[in-house]
């Protein structure tokens, strides 16, 4: 890229602005029958205030109606793939943390997941029960985001403020637990890094009918609203067919009636022992997405007290594993079920300590994918919830 | 004398309610106190700077505000990664922004590319390569306390500005500070 | 689904497909040429794999090995669908009229690696800016912004 190249972002579809919505492109189109219509192009820019984070979509819109949605991605492609190619298995961790930032704890766990099958190691059952209470609690802290800025983008403010009493207590667990407030390094291959302090499991127990009780306010307040309802009804439909087909998976799936979900059925972990419910929608809108999103913090609550009951002392890291961990040559993929979906991560090896390849399958991204065909035919005003809805973090779609 | 306690020794005297300032430190008190903020989030310190905002540590009370519009706010936060592709556009934003602005750089990836330093095609080593950052806060992510510090910070910096070009005061800071855009430069 | 299982599933439907499969410590991965991948991958959707999870390659030298990682929510099983694509003629066929989904993942392959797909609706860059030259993933890509870690293990 030279000098020049830095000036101005240029796009298939003309020259556009990044923030202000410039009409640069008027084109006159001609319908069948014969009537022209008026075209805009209008560039939602990378820096938006929905706080998804960086996505530009280039929206051809017809008055208000959206005609064409394409979002162009790339802005956070910091070369993880490539970085972790010249770094060893247990560095490789806190980059995985940077990819979903918004649930670092679970994606640690696949790449943990994927170490582990290619070298062999067994984790100790403690450590497994330690790695599905902190998946879970983060699965709370991410959905809690996710409904949030849902109720944030459709002008709720008071919502997003009051989604963030559970995360922010979830934080603070997390920070009692491994230090770090957001990217915590904690699940690694053969094990976790830390015990749990003392207290931390009886701190937990004692939250979680508070937990619930905030969560069902935020559900009186949100969902209860009718001007929830009406904003998030009928936007974003997406047909079971079309999920299964563009590789959707998650809330984003199970909101169109897909049961499938990888605790339940591709089940991995200690997740065969506990009790749990899968919520599944049955009109694949934006409304069905978010109450997903909203049930599953109920169940995962119920898996975290199911789980502080069975566990058991005992150690939490594998014996023997070096520090240098070099792997038989060969490959292996491995996958958990997200807040957003399958993550997995296939590794390749070839016998040294480095990986010779890494590749995140993002859930994120291949959501992200039915952004053009669900927001055709809404207003631009639906797009930020559709975009929403589909719940991407661009670091996890971008790398 | 701070202009606040200025303030508040005229309204308890008996002398009239007159105070005596200079139009620097009136400046300096409203600029400070009223920064309006630009988030430039990309991303993981994005969500520590949406949850500096929030209930818990609120922003708010210092007076810095999140605005979405590059036109109506005092300081760019860039809080994450910027890399090759997002350049031009967090440069754009920048350009049109009014003056007096300034920049604060949140997070080791915006300081200097912080984790992915090393080996990454695409990151750009820190915003200072194309903004110039008046306040680095180092950090992976740094906690929202350390965001609100930057904001005081900030205010003693703006604290040295003068309304009357050409005019600079000179204020002892506590830390010795990075030469701006210069890479391993000195302090001068 | 055990493997051996899904090996037996296999062997009864698709006879021809059967000396291509091999369990590599416990995956299945079916081994096909280049000029066979779209035959192939119809088979495998109609015995049951509904879902394409990832398209991804690998550098291996003188070829690139593509894999494609295939899931059936009704067996309940996973399998890799792998190929070489000789390096100095990187073109493959589009798997985007079997599943839509494998649209955005070949246009990252595409980005990354310059493997061109024949039959694709939009092949362009995706993850790096329109006017990239080079291909990051690929073992010889040289690029003087790099900053190499210095090796120290």
């Amino acid at each position: 890229m030279n000098a020049s190249s830095i000036d101005r972002i240029t796009s298939d579809a003309g020259e556009v602005d990044a923030v202000t919505l410039k009409i640069t492109e008027r084109t006159k189109k001609i319908a069948t029958d014969g009537t022209p219509v008026d075209e805009l192009v209008v560039n939602v820019g990378p820096s938006h205030p929905s706080t998804h984070g960086v996505c530009r979509v280039i929206t051809h819109v017809d008055g208000e109606i959206v005609t064409k949605a394409e979002p162009v991605i790339g802005y956070l492609h910091r070369g993880v793939e490539k970085i972790a190619e010249n770094r060893t298995y247990l560095q490789v961790v806190p980059l995985t943390d940077r990819l979903d930032y918004v649930g670092s704890m679970y994606t640690n766990w696949a790449y943990s997941r994927s170490v582990e099958r290619l070298a062999g190691i067994r984790v100790p059952e403690r450590a497994e029960y330690l790695r599905v209470i902190t998946c879970e609690m983060q699965r709370m802290a991410s959905h809690m985001m996710s409904l949030g800025s849902t109720s944030g983008d459709s002008g709720a403010t008071t919502a997003f403020i009051y989604s963030f009493d559970i995360r922010e207590r979830v934080i603070e667990f997390f920070e009692d637990l491994c230090g770090s407030r957001l990217t915590y390094n904690y699940v690694r291959p053969g094990g976790v890094s830390m015990e749990v302090p003392d207290g931390w499991f009886d701190d937990i127990l004692a939250w979680l009918p508070i937990a619930r009780q905030s969560l069902s306010e935020l559900d009186r307040l949100f969902f209860g609203n009718h001007i929830a309802r009406g904003r998030l009804k009928g936007i974003g439909v997406l047909s079971a067919e079309d999920a299964v087909s563009w590789g959707a998976s998650g809330p984003v799936a199970r909101g169109s009636g897909v049961n499938w979900d990888l605790r339940k059925h591709d089940t991995y972990s200690v997740y065969p022992r506990f009790d749990f419910d899968v919520p599944i929608g049955s009109n694949g809108d934006a409304y069905d997405r978010a109450r997903c999103r909203l049930f599953e913090v109920y169940e995962s609550m119920r898996i975290i007290e199911q789980a502080i009951e069975q566990i058991e002392p005992g150690p939490i890291k594998a014996d023997g594993i070096p520090r240098l961990i070099a792997p038989r040559p060969g490959d292996a993929y491995d996958h958990i079920e997200s807040a957003r979906g399958s993550l997995g991560v296939y590794l390749v090896s070839d016998g040294s300590p480095r990986p010779y390849r890494m590749k995140v399958r993002s859930p994120a991204f291949c959501n992200l994918a039915l952004l053009p065909m669900l927001a055709e035919g809404h207003t631009l005003s639906d797009l930020v919830i559709v975009l929403g809805s589909l719940d991407p973090v661009f670091g996890e779609v971008d790398r | 004398m701070a202009l606040v306690d200025k303030l508040g020794a005229a309204l308890d005297s008996s002398g009239g309610g007159i105070i005596l300032t200079t139009v620097d430190s009136l400046a300096d008190w409203a600029r400070g106190k009223s920064l309006w903020s630009m988030p430039m989030g990309t991303a993981c310190c994005a969500m520590e700077l949406i949850a500096g905002s929030f209930s818990k540590f609120d922003f708010d009370r210092h007076g810095t505000f999140p605005r979405p519009d590059p036109r109506h706010v005092d300081v760019m936060i860039v809080a994450g990664t910027i890399t090759r592709k997002m350049a031009p556009a967090v440069k754009r934003i920048y350009e049109q922004m009014a003056e007096p602005k300034w920049v604060i750089a949140m997070g080791n990836c915006a300081v200097s590319g912080g984790i992915f330093y090393y080996d990454s095609y695409s990151v750009i080593r820190g915003v200072d390569e194309i903004l110039p950052v008046d306040v680095y806060i180092a950090g992976c992510p740094p906690r929202p306390e350390s965001m609100q510090d930057a904001v005081f910070q900030l205010r003693e910096k703006i604290a040295t500005e003068s309304i009357a070009p050409g005019k600079k005061r000179e204020v002892e800071f506590s830390l010795p500070m990075p030469g701006a855009g210069v890479r391993g430069g000195d302090a001068e | 689904m055990k493997i051996n299982e899904l090996r037996e599933h296999l062997c009864a439907q698709y006879p021809d497909l059967c000396p291509l499969f091999s369990i590599e410590f416990g995956d299945g991965v079916l081994l096909v040429e280049c000029g066979q991948l779209l035959g192939a991958a119809s088979d495998l959707r109609d015995l049951g794999f509904d879902r394409l999870g990832m398209v991804t390659a690998v550098d291996r030298g003188e070829t690139f090995e593509m894999v494609y990682r295939l899931t059936s929510r009704s067996m309940s099983a996973g399998i890799f669908l792998k190929c070489e694509v000789p390096r100095d003629n990187p073109v493959i066929q589009s798997l985007t009229s079997l599943w839509p989904a494998a649209n955005w993942h070949e246009r990252e392959v595409y980005d990354m690696f310059g493997i061109e797909f024949e039959g694709h609706p939009d092949m362009r860059r995706i993850l790096l800016p329109p006017e990239w030259e080079g291909y990051p993933l690929r073992k010889d890509y040289e690029d003087e912004r790099i900053i190499h870690r210095p090796d120290y293990i």
